[in-house]
Formats: structure tokens, C-alpha cells, sequence
């Protein structure tokens, strides 16, 4: 998944960022009947969008509180006959190992990549050097790259390097292929930082370090969280290069959960569907603490002047 | 090899005696350049040799016995086969209806969200937190709302329209030889219009205030506002949701993994082939597999690229 | 080889630029234990072979205390997402000490890329030549060499009725079809009668319905024919099996390509399908069901030429770099000694290998397995890898697939299939 809304997009000045729950503004409606229609009109479309969102969320979370007779999928619409939290228990202690694992694995490749994409978009975007766009469209490639195409070769690869298969090959892999992605975000970011004040630490003689350092960095914290944001969904929700470079006992999340829903003999749905969540909570998380900053970084991006 | 190219440009800054200028930078991100010129133009290489080989074998894979070059050969016998014609058609239909389905709902998203609205950001949040999900979790689900039984034994989706009056909505799902793909692009349509979203949403706002505010001194409606002044304003966006959304169906794999199985005709793709082949031991065919999903995406990508590349030299 | 320098080359880059230090500093991956632990690797995650598992490591903590038992079970479809995960593991040198695989052909990958090592030695210090039937040691030999040890054994060709669908149909389940034809007529009164005749699922579900209705038509010598080139995929017999194929197919479920095979048992169980061919690990379902033999379900072998059974083995391998081949070795011991034998298939359902385990413990479907394997006719299994490569098997599941979602007829079938043959018995 990737954010190429920062490769282009409209010109101009920042709009009216912030403040969607806000009233409407503007001088009060002249025709309010109108207005009150049209109004009405959004919010039933909004609620149709709300309905196909959640109905999918709808079935996961009931069955993830029915018991074994109760989940079957002739009553997937009904609620639980009763209530239990045993799904939850079940997946928990099934999955709690491998959600570590998947914490050990996404936090320094996202951290790392992170770093690394920082410094790239810096350096291309204010510290250009001759052939730096060619050398950045040829990193932008890679974020479009269909993994299969390298798959076979990176096995052998990896074999050859012999870095531990399972999370530390993980880490390697996100890492690697994060950098492009990571590149872009922070280079158009800094795009948007004005000129004038990485020319200002260059007139007072500052080196490209200590202007990386002093200047560059703290004003990209919001670039941050949008690369952080990625890396961490991207690496967690990652089940391709967990099927080839790990397995269910030194594996990630994913892994685990596919085990735990396609596996079993007699699936018990409610725990697959219970697990399924669980192991998307971080994630989760993350959307709904952040997703101001995501949004707000993806606009960020958007705007370069 | 492309990999190297970042590196003799740099040799020429060296010899031009720019080093004091352009050595740093260089630097900083050399770890980067080897890493992409590894990985990915090194592997692309190595990946396209293998293509051209006759390692078909689990003792060739393994260096057991020896491999030669057989040039286009496993090209020729691939496209040769109705089964994989018939996984790039799938292909095909899977990365269109993935396509309309989530700029649609995106954009329609976008442009209802666009102005203020009390409990915007609610909607806004909920669009987009689909994404968060792994196709692997959301399969779960998904498997049980797309089953293909009607009528009394009917399940999931179609047990819903059943409840709801709306029976003649039943439909196979992607049990289906020629169109079953199309069933597969819902859940992707699902999880990636909230993401379209946002980047309309992103591109409403670049549009600057002035030139709407001018629209409407000029008399325009706000239909006509939108139809005249804003929707141009967005091609950029669109050209990038384009290309995001079609490449990531060529990558989708998890999906249709966690819906169907591997081995159901009915939703073959290149990328479930090329899975399979590689269980087969059939290193070389999976490796061309692997190429031809890599020559339709540059096919779409690389002159995109090329534009950006041009624009960003102005 | 210039390849090979490819990849030493980018090695050392890598290292240069530091990357590797960030996954190095645990030293070698994965095994935590020393050289007192056995990782052993199945597909038995859940149910019955859980269970079966499960027997077989208190037999083995009994007998080698000082070996610690690490599972390495992977679930999913009749162990296809073990094997992938297997097959990527091996190739990135990072073996478990010993891995499943189903006795056969199945191993013939592992063989070729030299990723298992040959057990016959320990055959002979455990004495196992005497103790395995010969119809078995002969199925495990490769070229001389044996490659693994087998725990178990299942029968394949089951066809498993539920005794109330059939008698509300007005099908009397004490007395099964007495041929083919019969079958496909009692398929047609149900059909009739409102209920799925045949429940099935997805692929290799169809393919173990195949090779079932391949067994009973072409007879034992006819079957066996089919993987050594003496009866032709093309002959008149095998249209007439595929004819018979094709007219069970059309008698499934209509979700089947979205199913595992207990989603087809359940059916039964539930009292919407009458018939499902499946392997006999199936009456684990039944049983936990609470239904009885005879009362609740039945079972039979689908009539034909000779009595078949329809073979397929579990067993252990020892794979080249095993990183504790002695816990390897204590685990083989275990698996093949009478007790664990023993142990092991009364939990999971299935028959032991040796032929002087006592069976009169065993429940009453066991005990008809036992007596089968003893007197009927042996052919190995399509659907369990025992009678071809696995990549002979994926191309007969991936035609086999296709045919059942209507891409092609018959004829075309039959010819992909023949084609399949031609290019694996090379």
C-alpha cells in the first residue's frame, strides 16, 4: 500500500485544513429548503457508505461472542444466543506469542525505515546532487515493485546472507522494501518546507549534517507520523513475505491467524473470528489515535508547492 | 545492471572534484542505493535469468543437477495454456472492477465529505479504517459473507437479501468460471475506497479558496463550481489513485488466498500461479510468472514515472 | 558458478553496509534448545490429529525424558499450508529435526533435492523391517533407500452415508450399493428426495472423490497401471470413470470450491447431504458428533472390480541438517516402537504400520480398516501424495478444479489429464 498521492497533486495554497466539525460556515443559507434537502441527501448516502463499511465488522464482532453451536454461518446475521468472552480467551492464548512477535518485528523496521527514508527524502529533496531525480525515480519504482517478481532470488538471497529466518529476516525485508515508499513521503514533505529556512542554516555555514540535524528534523515530525503509520500497518498486515521467510513457530501475527482460521479441523469460527480481531487491534489502534495525523499528513504531502 | 547507475553517476561527481559539495549527501544515502539496487534491480535481474531457464525440479533448485538457458521457452508455454489466459483474464476483470469500485465509492466519499459537516470526521474515520485490516483477518469474514449457496441453504450475503426482501440479489459470488473474479474485487473495494477517499479528500483541499470563491462571483453554481473549477483541479489525484489501486491488484494474493483456495479455477491469477508453481518446485515458471506481473506493472507505471520525473525537473 | 558469486558478491555488500548486524546479534536463528530437543513437524494442529499427537508425546516423554518435545504443527487444508511452509523453510536451510510427509511419491522432491537423509540404518537398529508389512516397506523403498518411517495408516476410499438421510430417502443404510451404478442411482433418488446427495469440497476434496471412483472402476492392477504407464489416462476405462465422476459432481453442494473437507462431513452430521467420500479420519467427526456406527452414519467402499484400500501413510523423516538428528532419532523410536503405535491411532482414528500392535482395543470402524489392509488389494492415493510427485498432484487438482468449475468438458479433462501423466512419468 502506498501513498503516491504525494507524487502529485494539485497546486496551490492550503485549504481550509482543519475544522470539519464545524458548522457550516458562510453568511447563513438563503434557501434553506434546498440547503436541508441536499443536506439530508449526504447524510443518507454517508450512511449507506457506513452500512457496507460495517457490515463485514457487524459478523466479526457477533460471532466473536457466540458460542460453538451458535457460530455457524446459516446465523451469522442473528446475535448470540449468549454472550461468552471463551472465543477471546481461546484466540488470546493462541495468538498472544506471535502478536509479540509481530511487535519485535514492525518497531525497528518501521523506526528504520523511517530513519533511512528520512535522510533520502532530505538529501534529494534540499542537498540535490546531479542525476538526483533519475536516482529517485529509480527508488520510486521499487515501491510499485510486484513482490513475486523477486521472490524466488530472495530466498536464495536471504539463504545466502544467512540472516535467521523467521522475525530478523522480516525486519530486513521491511526495511528494504519500506525505503522507497519512506523516500517519497519525506522528500515531498520536505518540498513543502520553505526554501528559505534550510537556505538560512546553509548561509550561516551549517554543514548538511547539522542542518539535517538542526533544521530538517524537527520540523518533519509530522512527515513522521505519516511514514510510521504506514510502515507499522504495512509490516503487521504483511502475509507474503511471512508465508516465505517464517513460520507459525517464529512467525508473525498474520501467520498465525491464518493458521488459526484455515487450520483448524473443525473451524471454530467464533475463535477465528474473535483472533481476527485481535490481531487487528494494533493496527486498529493506531488508525483511530492517529488518523488526524494521517490525514493530515496526507494533505500535507498533497499541497507541494 | 540499473543498480549500478546511482553509483557511476557518483563517480563522475567525484572525478568533476565536487566531493566536498556532493560527497556528503552521497553518502547519507548510499546504504539506501545498495539496498534498492540489491533487492530490487539485482533480484529483477536474477529473477528474469531464472525465468529463462529450465529449472523445473526440486534437485535442480537445489543444485543437484545442472540448469540451462532456454531463452522465451516457459513464456511461450505459459501464454501456450488456456488455464493461464485464463488467470491474466481474471487478472484483468479483477484489477478493472477493483478500480471502478474504489475510486467510485472513493470519490463519492470524498466529494460528500468534502465541505463541513457535523460528524464529518466520524464518517471520515470509519471509511478508512478498513485499511487497518490485514486481508488475512478480514478473509476470515469475508469467506463466510461471499458463500455461494441460494435458496434454502443459502449463507452469508445471500441469506442477508433473503432477510431483507431483496432475493433476486442471490448470486454464485465468485463461484463463477468467467466472472467470479469480479465477487473478490468487493472485499478489495472494501478495503481501499476509504484510502481513495483520502486522497480526494486531500485533493479538495489543495484547491485553493480563491479559485472557488471566484467560481461563485462569477455565478456558477455550485454544481457547475464543481463540474467546471474543482474536479479538473483533481486529475493529479486520480492519475495517482489510478496507479496505487491498479497495482496493488496485481499484487493481491493474501486476498484471494484467505477467500477462495489456491486451487480454485475460478480465481486463478498470476500471483496464485505463481505460488503454486513455486510449491511445484517449478522455480522457472514461477519466475516468469513473477516477470510478467512485473512487465504489466511497469508497463502502467514507468510512463507515469516518466511524468513525474519530467514535471519535477520543471 | 556465476550465480552463485552473484550472491556471495551481494552478501558482502549487505554485511558492509551494516544491515546484517540488526538480525545477528542472537547468533544462529531459531533453535533454542541445545542438542536435548526434537522440533517435530506436522499438520496436526487440531481435532482428532491433535488428539493423536498429543497421545503420542506422553508415550514419548515416557520413554525419552530427557528429550524435550518442541511442536512445530502448522494447521491448515490437509497440511497444504504446511507443506509451503515446509518447502520454504528447507530451501532457506532452516530444517525442523524431523517433518510429516505422507509415505510415497510425496517424497520424491525432498529425495531429488537431497533435503532428506536415508533411514535405513535405523530400520535396522530398531528392527523394523520385521515389524512393517511388506506391502508397506516396499511402498517406502526408493532406489534401495528408505527415506522415512511410517507412524500410521489411513484408507482413503471410504464413502460415508448418514443414516437418516438415507432413510428418509427410502434407502436402506444397512445394505450399501452393490455397484457404481447402483451409487449413482441411489444419487438420483436423493437428489429427488430434496437433500445433497454427495457433499464435497474444494479441490482436493474432488480429487480424493476421484481417485476413489478411479479405484472402483479400473480395479486394483488397472489403478495401479495409471502412475507406471501400463494403463493408459486415455484408455475407454477411465472415460467411463470420469463419465461416473462427472455425474457425482454433478450431485454436490454447489458451495463445495469454498469448503474443507469437515464442512462437507458436517453436512452429514447435520442432515443436509447423504453421501461424502472422504479418508477415514473422517469417523473422528462422526464420533465427536455423538453419532453411532450403523445408527448414526455409515460407511462402505465404493463397489467395483476388486476390494480396494485405498492407502495412504503418515510418516517421519529425518531431513539433511536436522540440527538434533539424536532427538530425530529417539522421535522415530517412539513413533515406530508397538506403544506409541499404539497410542497414536487410537486417538487419531487410523490403523498402526506394525503388524503386531493389538488391535482388539480399537473401535469397530478401525477394526474393519485393519482387517481390509490385511486382505484387500492396495493402491496408493492421488490425494495424499502417496501415488504421485506434488507436482504431478497440483496439476491433477489444478485440471480437476477446472473441470468441476465447468472451464472444460470431459473430453478436454481427460486429455489435460493424460498430458499431466506424460510429463511426470518421464
Amino acid at each position: 500500500m502506498t501513498a503516491a498521492a504525494h507524487l502529485s497533486a494539485p497546486s496551490g495554497t492550503p485549504g481550509p485544513g482543519a475544522g470539519d466539525d464545524a458548522a457550516p460556515t458562510g453568511g447563513g443559507p438563503r434557501r434553506p429548503s434546498k440547503y436541508t434537502v441536499a443536506r439530508t441527501l449526504r447524510y443518507l448516502l454517508l450512511l449507506i457508505g457506513l452500512l457496507f463499511v460495517m457490515i463485514p465488522v457487524y459478523v466479526l464482532f457477533i460471532t466473536s461472542f457466540k458460542g460453538v453451536g451458535d457460530a455457524t454461518p446459516a446465523r451469522a446475521w442473528l446475535l448470540p444466543a449468549g454472550w461468552t468472552l471463551d472465543n477471546w480467551k481461546a484466540a488470546w492464548d493462541q495468538l498472544a506469542p506471535s502478536i509479540g512477535r509481530s511487535v519485535a518485528m514492525v518497531v525497528p523496521s518501521t523506526i528504520i525505515s523511517a530513519g533511512l527514508g528520512c535522510l533520502n527524502g532530505f538529501v534529494l529533496s534540499r542537498w540535490r546532487f546531479p542525476g538526483a531525480d533519475i536516482v529517485f525515480t529509480l527508488i520510486l519504482f521499487g515501491m510499485f515493485l510486484p513482490y513475486q517478481a523477486v521472490m524466488i532470488p530472495l530466498l536464495e538471497l536471504m539463504l545466502a546472507v544467512q540472516v535467521p529466518y523467521g522475525i530478523p529476516s522480516l525486519i530486513v525485508l521491511h526495511v528494504v522494501f519500506g525505503i522507497p515508499i519512506c523516500t517519497l513521503i519525506f522528500r515531498n514533505y520536505f518540498e513543502t518546507v520553505p526554501e528559505e529556512l534550510m537556505e538560512a542554516s546553509k548561509v550561516d555555514g551549517a554543514g548538511m549534517l547539522r542542518t539535517f540535524w538542526s533544521v530538517a528534523l524537527p520540523i518533519a515530525v509530522p512527515g513522521f507520523a505519516v511514514v510510521l503509520i504506514w510502515q507499522f500497518t504495512n509490516a503487521w498486515n504483511d502475509f507474503l513475505f511471512a508465508v516465505f521467510f517464517s513460520s507459525a513457530a517464529n512467525g508473525p501475527v498474520t501467520l498465525a491467524l491464518n493458521n488459526l482460521a484455515n487450520g483448524a479441523l473443525l473451524t471454530n469460527y467464533g475463535v477465528s473470528m474473535a483472533g481476527a480481531l485481535l490481531a487487528s487491534l494494533p493496527t486498529l489502534l493506531v488508525y483511530i489515535l492517529l488518523s488526524r495525523y494521517f490525514l493530515a499528513g496526507l494533505m500535507s504531502g498533497s499541497v507541494k508547492g | 545492471m540499473p543498480a549500478v547507475l546511482p553509483v557511476s553517476s557518483s563517480a563522475e561527481v567525484f572525478v568533476s572534484g565536487k566531493l566536498r559539495r556532493f560527497g556528503p549527501p552521497l553518502l547519507l544515502i548510499s546504504p539506501s542505493l545498495i539496498l534498492v539496487g540489491v533487492f530490487i534491480y539485482g533480484l529483477m535481474g536474477q529473477n528474469l535469468w531464472m525465468s529463462m531457464t529450465d529449472n523445473h525440479s526440486a534437485a535442480q533448485a537445489n543444485g543437484r543437477e545442472p540448469i540451462s538457458v532456454v531463452g522465451l521457452e516457459n513464456y511461450i508455454g505459459l501464454f501456450a495454456t488456456e488455464a493461464f489466459r485464463h488467470s491474466m483474464a481474471n487478472l484483468l476483470l479483477f484489477t478493472a472492477a477493483f478500480l471502478i469500485g474504489a475510486m467510485v465509492m472513493g470519490f463519492l466519499w470524498a466529494w460528500l465529505l468534502e465541505r463541513p459537516l457535523p460528524g464529518g470526521r466520524f464518517f471520515q474515520t470509519v471509511y478508512l479504517f478498513p485499511m487497518a485490516i490485514s486481508f488475512v483477518a478480514s478473509g476470515v469474514v469475508w469467506r463466510w459473507l461471499l458463500n455461494s449457496n441460494q435458496g434454502d441453504s443459502a449463507s452469508g450475503l445471500n441469506r442477508l437479501f433473503q432477510m431483507v426482501g431483496l432475493d433476486f440479489l442471490q448470486n454464485p459470488w465468485w463461484n463463477n468460471i468467467t466472472f467470479g473474479i469480479l465477487a473478490i474485487a468487493l472485499p478489495a473495494v472494501w478495503q481501499l475506497s476509504g484510502y481513495v477517499m483520502a486522497l480526494f479528500l486531500a485533493g479538495f483541499r489543495g484547491v485553493p479558496d480563491e479559485l472557488r470563491e471566484a467560481a461563485r462571483m462569477d455565478g456558477a453554481t455550485e454544481l457547475q463550481m464543481y463540474r467546471l473549477v474543482i474536479f479538473p483541479q483533481l486529475t493529479p489525484v486520480v492519475m495517482s489513485a489510478l496507479v496505487i489501486i491498479a497495482h496493488m491488484s496485481l499484487k493481491s494474493f493474501d486476498l484471494i488466498m484467505s477467500i477462495s483456495k489456491p486451487a480454485n479455477y475460478q480465481t486463478k491469477v498470476p500471483a496464485v500461479d505463481m505460488f503454486l508453481f513455486k510449491s511445484s518446485y517449478d522455480y522457472a515458471n514461477s519466475a516468469a510468472v513473477g516477470t510478467i506481473l512485473l512487465a504489466v506493472v511497469a508497463v502502467l507505471i514507468v510512463p507515469y514515472l516518466i511524468h513525474q520525473y519530467r514535471e519535477s525537473r520543471r | 558458478m556465476r550465480r552463485r558469486n552473484f550472491l556471495y558478491l551481494t552478501s558482502g555488500t549487505l554485511a558492509a553496509v551494516g544491515l546484517v548486524a540488526c538480525g545477528g546479534s542472537d547468533g544462529s536463528g531459531g533453535g533454542d534448545g541445545g542438542g536435548d530437543s526434537v522440533e517435530v513437524f506436522t499438520w496436526w494442529a487440531a481435532g482428532s490429529e491433535k488428539a493423536g499427537l498429543d497421545a503420542l508425546v506422553e508415550v514419548f516423554v515416557e520413554q525419552h525424558p530427557d528429550i524435550e518435545f518442541v511442536n512445530g504443527a502448522v494447521a491448515g487444508g490437509a497440511g497444504s499450508a504446511a507443506k509451503d511452509m515446509l518447502q520454504s523453510r528447507l530451501q532457506a536451510g532452516d530444517p525442523p529435526d524431523t517433518f510429516q510427509a505422507h509415505a510415497g511419491a510425496e517424497l520424491n522432491d525432498y529425495i531429488d533435492a537431497g533435503q532428506i537423509v536415508d533411514v535405513s540404518d535405523i530400520y535396522d537398529e530398531l528392527g523394523l523391517r520385521e515389524a512393517f508389512p511388506e506391502s508397506l516397506l516396499e511402498r517406502l523403498t526408493a532406489d534401495g533407500a528408505i527415506y522415512s518411517v511410517p507412524s500410521n495408516i489411513h484408507r482413503s476410499n471410504v464413502v460415508w452415508g448418514s443414516a437418516a438421510v438415507l432413510t428418509d430417502a427410502g434407502i436402506d443404510p444397512a445394505t450399501p450399493p452393490a455397484s457404481v451404478d447402483e451409487f449413482l442411482e441411489q444419487l438420483d433418488t436423493l437428489a429427488a428426495a430434496g437433500v445433497t446427495p454427495l457433499s464435497v469440497g474444494a479441490a482436493w476434496t474432488q480429487v480424493n472423490l476421484l481417485e476413489a471412483i478411479l479405484m472402483a472402476d479400473l480395479g486394483a492392477a488397472g489403478y495401479n497401471g495409471l502412475f507406471d504407464g501400463s494403463t493408459g489416462w486415455d484408455s475407454a476405462e477411465v472415460t467411463t470413470a470420469l463419465t461416473h465422476f462427472e455425474t457425482m459432481i454433478g450431485h454436490t453442494n454447489t458451495d463445495r470450491d469454498g469448503l474443507d473437507w469437515p464442512d462437507a462431513t458436517q453436512q452429514l452430521i447435520d442432515g443436509t447431504a447423504a453421501y461424502n467420500v472422504m479418508g477415514d479420519w473422517a469417523v473422528a467427526a462422526f464420533d465427536e458428533a455423538g453419532l453411532a456406527p450403523q445408527e448414526g452414519y455409515v460407511y462402505f467402499e465404493l463397489p467395483g472390480a476388486d476390494k480396494i484400500f485405498g492407502f495412504l501413510a503418515d510418516s517421519f523423516t529425518l531431513p539433511e541438517g536436522a540440527p538434533n538428528p539424536e532427538g530425530t532419532k529417539a522421535w522415530l523410536d517412539t513413533i515406530s516402537s508397538p506403544d506409541g503405535q499404539l497410542a497414536f491411532n487410537l486417538a487419531k482414528g487410523s490403523i498402526p504400520a506394525r503388524t503386531d500392535v493389538d488391535t482388539a482395543e480399537f473401535p469397530e470402524y478401525q477394526q474393519t480398516a485393519v482387517t481390509s489392509f490385511a486382505e484387500d488389494e492396495i493402491c496408493s492415493s492421488i490425494a495424499h501424495g502417496a501415488a504421485t510427485s506434488v507436482g504431478w498432484l497440483n496439476a491433477i487438482s489444478d485440471a480437476t478444479s477446472q473441470f468441476t468449475a465447468g472451464a472444460t468438458d470431459l473430453a478436454a479433462y481427460q486429455q489435460a489429464l493424460t498430458d499431466i501423466a506424460a510429463e511426470n512419468q518421464a
